[in-house]
């Protein structure tokens, strides 16, 4: 296929095409919708985060006027069902048991036990006061080493707590080992932290005419409507996902939400049913980031050379088991992160508790790993008394290195580039600002892949359609969550078609209107709905070419497309785009194509060696962070963030920058304020004053960097960067506080209080 | 629960309902189909809701509705249209500041009622002035960015 190599559009930093329907307040989410008629659902949560439901009593709400349905497990055709999260292919030892409605026992506190359709918000809430549940307490566990131990209470029946486990055995671990002149070890731990994102998870349902149901959700997979379909046993085709604009994801709305409640009330109900969850419900009860406790041991040479790693993991997956196994083999991938180690063991597991159930977070696994082995970098460069950065530049990854399992990496690293970058940006470490003052700086390199794991054979459906007044219509099924999905696309057809961006329109994330582009997670997007609608584009543009060359009596292959012209390249005359889309259509040749992208297809690595390739690529960057922290009250004041990552291309700068600074914000948070801390189950952090995350005074100006390299296997050589721009953030701040205080605190967040508790240990 | 009768203005546009006392402000512009007002907490911690009220910035999930009595309010879409842009809504779009557009009403509001009272801010004091605002998205920098570059442009244009 022909190829463009001087952009017009590409590269360019152009406002996304529906940045002014969001600033003039038109968009409408997903709360901002209603229909006649509609009914509010209300959701039942359970009150123990381990205990028997002995009874349940629904006839005191059910005679509640006003109120329409009251639901439990025995109202739901398939309650007990495997979770599946939008893929195209089963992978055995992956999927777990999920209860739509808690049936028999509850599994952690905030469990929906019933539901309640009514006709106002106020009688919903009262109906749920009138449901009875009679429970009996269980011991529950809450620590994921005490789930461990056989002995420990099950929260699955009857089944071990540990619900998966991987490995990784590359060389000869005992062997490196003995050959390192310097071992160290060290302990780490991250905590339960929460998506933040400002819109709650919402949704409308209604039955159409015809019976069938439509959700209106606020979803990173509209392909839940299979699993949907599923629970109320009804054809796939008879239930259709509709998510407009999201008001942000991070992961927190990959798995279903409110999909199946609203689903069963508008169906049993047969009435329009809106659910809006509270700020309280999404803090306390809903998916977090999985905790995690590690352990790593790493061997190197006098001269910095890592000839060993070993590391063990252990993720706290909650109650059930939705994505922990995932999560968990990303971790273990990413485990000994963007070194080349020749010998490495590691071994990572994640443990059901009662908890709410862990789940997809922004970097998936990769940003917890990265927050330990960055930590252990700094840790090992300290022992040997080399500096940070040299001895990481030693260790770094390079075009033709093996990865940990056994990939090879087939394009550029740029890590000694980001590195440099990012030191340059950093400058001197500043002076403290009083004498009560303590001043660190610190660096963290890190990786994240995109496109989703091999094994699921991932597909993604565009279509691209040339009106005949030279406009362009976009039909894809991808998931706006805010980082630019859809305005990517119509930058991508913009540039191969001519068409100046305005003219361009897409229509996206509607499972009966438009092709499947799969998930929007796993920083998926731009390479998989890029390249299927960069294929399409080009098909149309071929048409258009062809016939425009027939025209003009100019070879195919001369011919460009400017300004919505054709013609002969370096003249400035031709024929208008309109035109040969008019002399197509009246002969009948296709000015619209539908094209399908597939990823490299691949199996699940080897269970006992963890070798096989597992991603399609990986992108990879360096973060460097400058902190202050006053002595007498424990705060952190980060002064300074730099991020560098080599994104391949950049299809809009301004939008690459977006996601460095919103990383860094995120990551700044990680680090040193956000944490939903459970105690014997029950979340502490219920609203926006307890959870903390940063606000506008606690982000410095963050400098974002950007490196290209263009061979990454996104359209036009991009890279995916919305997770991997988080990944090295928080242990850039950690490490720069660690080494303000001259040791380091291992548990996550670094808080005021830790580091004031760490400083009186000292003195 | 009783209801009362309340007179006030949105955009311009004046409206006579009858509410409950314990109604907020928030709930009933929402109801009235003003969606632009986003409801991300209700508990006064992200400012989602922001809205002018006789030019005064409010939560308008802490304010009930009834103090609305007799007031003028402004939510984003009182300040310009998709063919005439307030210059902080311009500035938003070209400089980028607008991700997930959850939080984008609230800190509009928040910036004009801000650059009022501070035509000629810092990057620091606009920082201060938008950190009752939260963003998950964008990291405030281009926020920081364009309600600067707003300012400098509405300072030109008098
Ligand atoms: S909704 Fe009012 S401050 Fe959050
Ligand atoms: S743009 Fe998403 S919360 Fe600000």
């Amino acid at each position: 296929m022909e190829m463009i190599k001087e952009f017009k559009v590409i590269g360019k930093r152009l406002p996304s095409h529906d940045a002014v329907e969001k600033v003039t307040g038109q968009t409408k989410y997903a709360d901002d919708f209603a229909l006649p008629g509609m009914l509010y659902g209300k959701i039942l949560r359970s009150k123990f985060p381990h205990a028997k439901i002995k009874r349940i009593d629904t006839s005191k709400a059910e005679k509640l006027d006003g109120v329409h349905c009251v639901l439990t497990h025995k109202d739901v055709p398939n309650n007990v069902i495997v979770t599946r999260f939008g893929q195209t292919r089963a992978v055995g030892g992956f999927e777990g048991i999920f209860r739509v409605l808690a049936e028999g026992k509850v599994r952690y506190y905030g469990e929906p036990v019933a539901l309640v359709a009514a006709e106002t918000e106020e009688i919903a809430e009262r109906a749920i006061d009138l449901i009875e549940v009679e429970y009996e307490e269980l011991k529950g566990v809450f620590d994921t080493v005490e789930a461990m131990d056989p002995k420990a209470p099950k929260v699955e029946d009857g089944k071990s707590n540990v619900i998966a486990r991987f490995k990784i055995r590359k060389g000869d671990v005992a062997k490196g080992f003995e050959e390192a002149d310097v071992i160290v070890e060290n302990e780490y731990m991250s905590q339960f932290i929460d998506h933040a994102y400002l819109e709650p998870e919402a949704g409308v349902a209604w039955v159409e005419d015809d019976g069938s149901i439509t959700i209106r959700v606020s979803t990173q997979v509209i392909e839940h409507y299979r699993e949907i379909a599923h629970v109320l046993g009804i054809p796939e085709s008879r239930v259709r996902v509709i998510t407009p604009k999201i008001g942000g994801g991070f992961g927190g709305k990959e798995d279903i939400t409110v999909e199946y409640y609203l689903a069963l009330l508008a169906w049993k109900t047969g009435r329009p049913v809106k659910i809006v969850q509270t700020r309280e419900e999404s803090l306390s009860f809903r998916s977090k980031r999985h905790p995690y406790k590690f352990r790593y041991k790493t061997g190197v040479k006098k001269d910095g050379r890592i000839v060993a790693v070993e590391a063990e993991l252990i993720s706290d997956a909650g109650a059930y088991m939705t994505l922990s196994p995932w999560v968990l083999l990303y971790s273990t991938v990413n485990a000994v992160g963007p070194y080349n180690v020749p010998n490495v063991k590691v071994d990572t597991y994640t443990v059901l508790t009662n908890h709410p159930p862990s789940g997809a977070y922004r970097t998936f696994g990769a940003g917890q790993a990265c927050v330990a082995y960055e930590q252990q970098m700094d840790e090992v460069a300290k022992k040997l008394g080399m500096d940070p950065a040299e001895f990481r530049k030693k260790n770094y990854l390079k075009k033709g290195d093996t990865m940990a399992n056994g990939w090879q990496i087939p394009n550029t690293v740029a890590l000694h580039e980001t590195t440099d970058l990012v030191l340059k940006a950093l400058g001197e470490k500043p002076k403290p600002s009083g004498p009560k003052k303590l001043v660190g700086m610190g660096i963290a390199s890190g990786m994240c892949s995109y496109g989703r794991m091999i094994f699921l054979h991932d597909t993604s459906r565009s279509k691209v359609r040339l009106e005949l007044d030279g406009s362009v219509t976009i039909e894809c099924g991808v998931q706006d969550v805010g980082a630019g999905q859809e305005a990517s696309l119509c930058q991508i057809v913009s540039e191969v078609l001519g068409v100046p961006l305005k003219k361009v329109r897409i229509i996206s994330g509607d499972t009966a209107a438009t092709p499947i582009a799969g998930t929007t997670t796993a920083t998926r997007q731009l390479y998989m709905s890029g390249n299927a609608t960069y294929k399409a584009a080009m098909k149309v543009r071929d048409n258009i070419l062809t016939k425009a060359s027939e025209i003009l009596g100019v070879d195919k292959s001369e011919l460009v497309i400017e300004d919505e012209k054709i013609k002969k390249k370096g003249e400035k005359e031709g024929i208008s785009l309109r035109d040969v889309a008019v002399a197509c259509a009246e002969e009948g040749i296709e000015l619209f194509c539908e094209a399908q992208f597939n990823a490299p297809f691949g199996e699940v690595p080897d269970p006992e060696t963890g070798q096989g390739r597992v991603f399609p690529d990986f992108t990879y960057g360096t973060t460097g962070a400058i902190v202050e922290i006053d002595t007498e009250t424990g705060e952190v004041e980060v002064l300074k963030i730099a991020s560098a990552f080599d994104v391949g291309t950049a299809i809009n700068p301004m939008r690459v920058e977006g996601q460095i600074e919103g990383g860094a914000s995120m990551g700044i948070g990680w680090a040193l304020t956000e944490d939903v801390k459970f105690e014997k189950g029950i979340a502490k952090a219920q609203s926006f004053a307890e959870y903390i995350i940063a606000t506008a005074v606690d982000v410095p100006d963050i400098k974002s960097i950007i490196v290209e390299n263009h061979d990454g296997l996104g359209p036009f050589g991009a890279r995916g960067v919305g997770e991997v721009v988080l990944a090295p953030v928080p242990p850039a701040v950690i490490n720069a506080v660690a080494d303000a205080l001259g040791r380091r605190i291992k548990e996550l967040p670094i808080t005021g209080e830790r580091i004031l508790l760490t400083l009186r240990g000292e003195s | 629960m009783k209801k009362y009768p309340l007179e006030f203005k949105v955009n311009g546009k004046k409206y006579s309902v009858e509410v409950k006392p314990n109604m907020t402000l928030l709930r009933l512009l929402r109801s009235l189909g003003f969606t632009e007002v986003k409801s991300g907490c209700e508990k006064g911690d992200c400012g989602t809701c922001a809205v002018l009220m006789d030019g005064e910035p409010v939560n308008s999930c802490l304010t009930l509705a009834l103090q609305a009595q007799g007031k003028e309010i402004t939510t984003v879409k009182g300040l310009g249209t998709i063919e005439k842009l307030h210059p902080i809504q311009e500035a938003f779009v070209k400089y980028g500041a607008i991700q997930c557009g959850f939080c984008t009403p609230g800190m509009v509001i928040t910036a004009k009622a801000f650059l009022d009272k501070n035509p000629n801010p810092t990057r620091e004091e606009i920082r201060e002035a938008i950190s009752g605002n939260l963003c998950r998205c964008t990291g405030y920098q281009k926020i920081v960015d364009a309600i600067e570059a707003a300012a400098k442009k509405m300072r030109e244009g008098r």
